[in-house]
């Protein structure tokens, strides 16, 4: 089975801080990491190697620095990696960056399963592995928990917050995963030094065949007209008292004085 | 290497240590501290990463690093939990003797046993003969093509858990520590027993017990090195892993002098965080300095160990040095986190307790300071 | 494209086991939200193997018309089915906005929707409005965690896609009864890749904490999962559920279908209860609508009180049991 899992690197959202003075964010300082859903796709990605045989490839779109990711990836059993980075790249959204993904999948394919994450937790958006499906018109299961080979196709436990749905899936397909049980491995020692020993492709405007006008801000229908930090209201009352009993009894006053309970 | 500029390999690999000490190690502390156990599957999951196998020869499976990357792990990975640490190290410890004097069979049975998940241990030490290694009561005499043991070793590390041992015991009487010969024996040897779990007072992630031999017989080939070398093998032994051990201490110290730091910048007292008053701020100042200071010697040792140089005197220096400085800081901490660094409900006394145990084992600080100055006025 | 050949907002109305979901009737109101200033009419589209009672539950909630689609391949969602239909149907009468909610279903083929026609979708809204200058929807979304805000737009191609996140909008009951338009469709089976092969409903009444009227929520400060029936005591007490935040989710002492937040659920209850949640952003993100918010820290710098309606600062182990009894005395 030939396996590819998309990742993306992404700023620790967990550790982005605004400045208080310019209301704006703080990207200094902040790590790099392989977004974390598709850190749970390379495990799925190696676990379904170890069920049915095959390979596990790697790919991802963006700058240079991304590469350490790719290089985390092989560390953790990964067998080879790409990385997809042109400035001409730049500047896409989802449906540009999905057909520039799409593009390098045929180039380095075919592949009987390609792996995402569920979201990226920069942009959040979800759609780059539906968009990559439909450019590729293979099948798609999103919110993968659990994977495994079914035949020649793959069952899929898919997640809904009141139910699960068990399901088969015809190959060749994109599967985009969740945080499911089985928790990333941790990379081992030996892994990780042939890992930063190991050559990783480099496909850029000129390795891929890409048409420009689908590509970069160009080939992207939606553009961000502007954005901003958040507002957060209010004036807080302070519920003051002698004790917890005081103040519980001071909420309740005020909250139904408010009629709110 | 050279002072504390990593390669990239190294600046990795002490990340992952710290992600599979905060993420698996750690959470783990408090539970098992109580119990005084090894948490065996996450010592399994270690020696999975690698975290066994670092010295282990590459010619053998293992991976054939030098002292400094090993140093560097054990520091972190103790900075995050020091008793699985142990367990490690005591498994690495086990292995040394063999690696020093044992045949190519010997040390392929060693290196993947340890790789395969099992504990390992080292058996020296007895009820009467702990720094005095010429005071060993444990015999061995020739039989039928082998060796037949009797006698007890003490505080082992491992042993409760361990598939093998290395035993050092006596082939000829009265000639003192040449008549020290060391052993291989596996802990499924008819007669080979392990007496009561020691209820310890810190390091409770790493077990220890007695190990019991009575008319255990192993082959000629589980002979480690000659007859009357076991002293010669066990100095050696211990010569080396003392940078490790110094370097898990530096671990402990840095574990308590960052949540030292945290709590001073949260802890309000008198209307300001105490991190405010130049009182803590100087006690923080002084845990930095000797914890840096410490760190210095271990790194230093583990160079002259990589370089091919003599490094007895500075890996007993840095030992002693590090398990001072340990028991210091943690003494601090505890100080600074006053009331709350004495309850067990906060992890500051845990550092306190696992600690002290690196005053005394692998060699007293006391035999360290003899090590020293015997080779200064040699 | 010449936009002025697509006209209509168009909702997509979500279904599970014979029920609307409820983010459909809220895109109803948002849809007519924007038909208020553009003028289009406003088209709700629920797709079934056989929507007939569902027709009637949407009715009253606002659409001008609804497209009932039949199709004897939809007994049950599929990526390949619901894309197609909902393609054709574009195709057919060319709206020039689509609403979709962002569930799992929603975000799952909406942007296969998006790309089969080339067009833009901006996922997981949460507000809606037209642009002053192009008259274009403008998308507002978060990003980085909730840390950052952005508007989109999709000027050039259209439709213009959105997902909008469920509890953004109320659902509304106006008076007016929607036409409704009935449509056979039929697809060739071997078109559908995905089958289900089994639905497993998890234990208990599914627990929708979007749709609570009152949340207590707890967070790292409430130091351990022993520590949360005393929340959901309170919770009871006032007719709501329990809520958390990332932390206390992830350092597992509550399962994740109550999380709060910008990974977790986007809630707006009448009153939420935060008891030991600093306020991280991505938690503000997902609460900060509420009608009444209420906080309990220790930290009177905590980020949360800066969104709280009322604020008290001291030891919850103390007040909330404290409240528990006075509540209890107050319904006596």
């Amino acid at each position: 089975m030939k396996i590819l899992v998309c990742v993306k690197q992404v700023p620790d959202t967990t550790e982005i801080k605004i400045d208080p003075v310019t209301n704006t964010l703080i990207r200094t300082g902040v790590p790099s990491i392989m977004n974390p859903f598709d850190a749970y796709a390379v495990e799925q990605a190696l676990r379904l190697k170890e069920a049915a045989g095959g390979t596990v490839s790697v790919v991802s779109m963006g700058p240079p620095q991304a590469m350490s990711i790719l290089t985390d990836a092989l560390a953790m059993g990964a067998d080879e990696a790409h990385l997809i980075t042109d400035r001409r790249f730049g500047g896409s959204d989802t449906l540009a960056t999905s057909y520039i993904l799409s593009c390098a999948v045929r180039q380095l394919g075919p592949f009987d399963v390609i792996l995402c994450g569920k979201q990226a937790i920069d942009g959040d958006t979800g759609q780059v592995g539906p968009e990559m499906a439909e450019h590729l018109g293979i099948a798609q299961v999103t919110y993968v928990s659990q994977l495994r080979p079914d035949g020649d196709r793959l069952e899929a436990v898919r997640e809904h917050p009141d139910r699960q749905e068990i399901l088969s899936v015809a190959l060749p397909a994109v599967i985009t995963v969740v945080k499911g049980e089985e928790r990333p491995r941790f990379e081992t020692i030996r892994g990780r030094l042939k890992a930063n020993r190991q050559e990783i492709g480099i496909l850029d405007r000129e390795a891929l065949p890409v048409e420009d006008e689908k590509i970069g801000l160009t080939g992207s229908p939606t553009k961000v007209k502007r954005t901003f930090t958040p507002e957060r209201h209010a004036e807080c009352v302070w519920v003051e008292g002698e004790s917890a009993k005081d103040q519980a009894k001071a909420l309740c006053q005020a909250l139904s004085r408010a009629h709110v309970i | 290497m050279s002072g504390f500029v990593l390669t990239k390999d190294q600046r990795d690999l002490k990340r992952l240590a710290a992600e599979f000490g905060k993420q698996v190690m750690l959470p783990a502390a408090k539970e098992y501290d109580l119990l005084g156990e090894t948490p065996l599957e996450i010592y399994k999951q270690a020696v999975e990463i690698g975290f066994a196998s670092v010295t282990l020869p590459a010619e053998y499976g293992g991976l054939g690093l030098d002292m400094t990357t090993q140093c560097l792990l054990t520091e972190e990975l103790s900075r995050w939990e020091a008793g699985i640490t142990n367990a490690l190290g005591a498994s690495s410890l086990a292995s040394k003797p063999i690696m020093i004097a044992g045949s190519p069979a010997q040390k392929q049975y060693a290196v993947d046993m340890i790789q395969s998940g099992h504990l390992a241990a080292f058996g020296l030490t007895e009820p009467d003969a702990g720094s005095d290694a010429a005071a060993l009561k444990t015999t061995a005499v020739r039989r039928d093509g082998g060796y037949v043991l009797n006698g007890r070793k003490c505080f082992i590390t491992n042993a409760p858990y361990a598939s093998f041992f290395v035993i050092f015991a006596k082939t000829q009487k009265n000639i003192g520590t040449h008549g020290i010969t060391a052993f291989l024996v596996e802990a499924d040897r008819p007669g080979v027993s392990v007496g009561r779990h020691e209820d310890k007072m810190g390091l409770r992630l790493s077990a220890a017990a007695d190990v019991i031999l009575e008319n255990v017989f192993v082959p000629e080939e589980n002979r480690l090195g000659e007859e009357g070398k076991g002293f010669v093998i066990a100095m050696k032994t211990l010569d080396a892993s003392r940078a490790e051990v110094a370097a898990a201490a530096v671990g402990i110290a840095q574990s308590a002098l960052d949540q030292s730091v945290e709590y001073t910048k949260n802890r309000i007292c008198f209307g300001k965080p105490i991190s405010k008053l130049q009182a803590v701020q100087f006690m923080l100042a002084d845990m930095e300095i000797q914890t840096q200071a410490a760190r210095s010697l271990v790194y230093h040792a583990a160079e002259l160990i990589d370089n091919g140089l003599p490094y007895g005197l500075m890996c007993a220096a840095a030992k002693c040095m590090a398990g001072d400085t340990a028991m210091k800081v943690t003494t601090d901490a505890v100080q600074i986190f006053s009331g709350y660094g004495y309850m067990r409900d906060y992890p500051i006394e845990k550092l306190m307790r696992d600690a002290k145990l690196f005053q005394i084992f692998e060699g007293t600080n006391q035999i360290q300071r003899v090590v020293v100055s015997g080779a200064l006025l040699r | 494209m010449n936009k002025d050949n697509h006209q209509g907002i168009w909702v997509y109305i979500e279904h599970t086991a014979g029920h609307v979901q409820r983010v459909g009737l809220e895109l109803l109101h948002a849809g007519r939200e924007l038909k208020a200033v553009t003028g289009e009419e406003l088209t709700a589209v629920v797709i079934a193997d056989q929507t007939g009672d569902l027709a009637e539950q949407i009715k009253s909630y606002g659409a001008d018309r609804i497209l009932a689609v039949d199709c004897p391949q939809c007994k049950e969602y599929s990526t390949d089915a619901y894309t197609q239909l909902l393609y054709d149907l574009i195709c057919e009468y060319h709206p020039s906005t689509v609403l979709v909610g962002a569930t799992e279903n929603g975000r799952d083929f909406a942007p296969r929707v998006a790309c089969r026609l080339k067009t833009g979708l901006t996922a997981d809204c949460t507000a809606l409005g037209i642009d002053e200058e192009t008259g274009d929807v403008a998308w507002t979304r978060p990003a980085f965690g909730g840390n950052l805000m952005a508007t989109i737009l999709c000027s050039n191609t259209r439709p213009q896609i959105g997902t909008v996140r469920p509890g953004v909008f109320r659902a509304e009951q106006v008076g007016t009864a929607a036409q409704v338009v009935r449509l056979e469709k039929n697809l060739p089976e071997q078109s559908i890749r995905t089958r289900i092969k089994e639905l497993v409903h998890r234990e208990g009444t599914p627990f929708r904490i979007g749709e609570a009227d009152v949340i207590v929520s707890g967070g790292r400060g409430m130091k351990g999962p022993e520590n949360f029936p005393m929340l959901q005591e309170l919770a009871e007490l006032l007719g709501g559920v329990v809520g958390a935040s990332r932390a206390a989710v992830d350092s597992g002492w509550i399962d994740s279908s109550h999380q709060v937040g910008q990974t977790g659920s986007t809630v707006r209850p009448r009153l939420y209860i935060a008891c030991g949640i600093s306020g991280a952003i991505q938690h503000l993100a997902g609460m900060s609508g509420s009608d009444q918010i209420v906080a309990i820290n220790q930290d009177p710098d905590a980020p949360i009180f800066k969104v709280a309606h009322y604020g008290l600062v001291g030891n919850l182990f103390e007040i909330v049991p404290a409240l528990i009894q006075e509540i209890k005395a107050m319904q006596a």
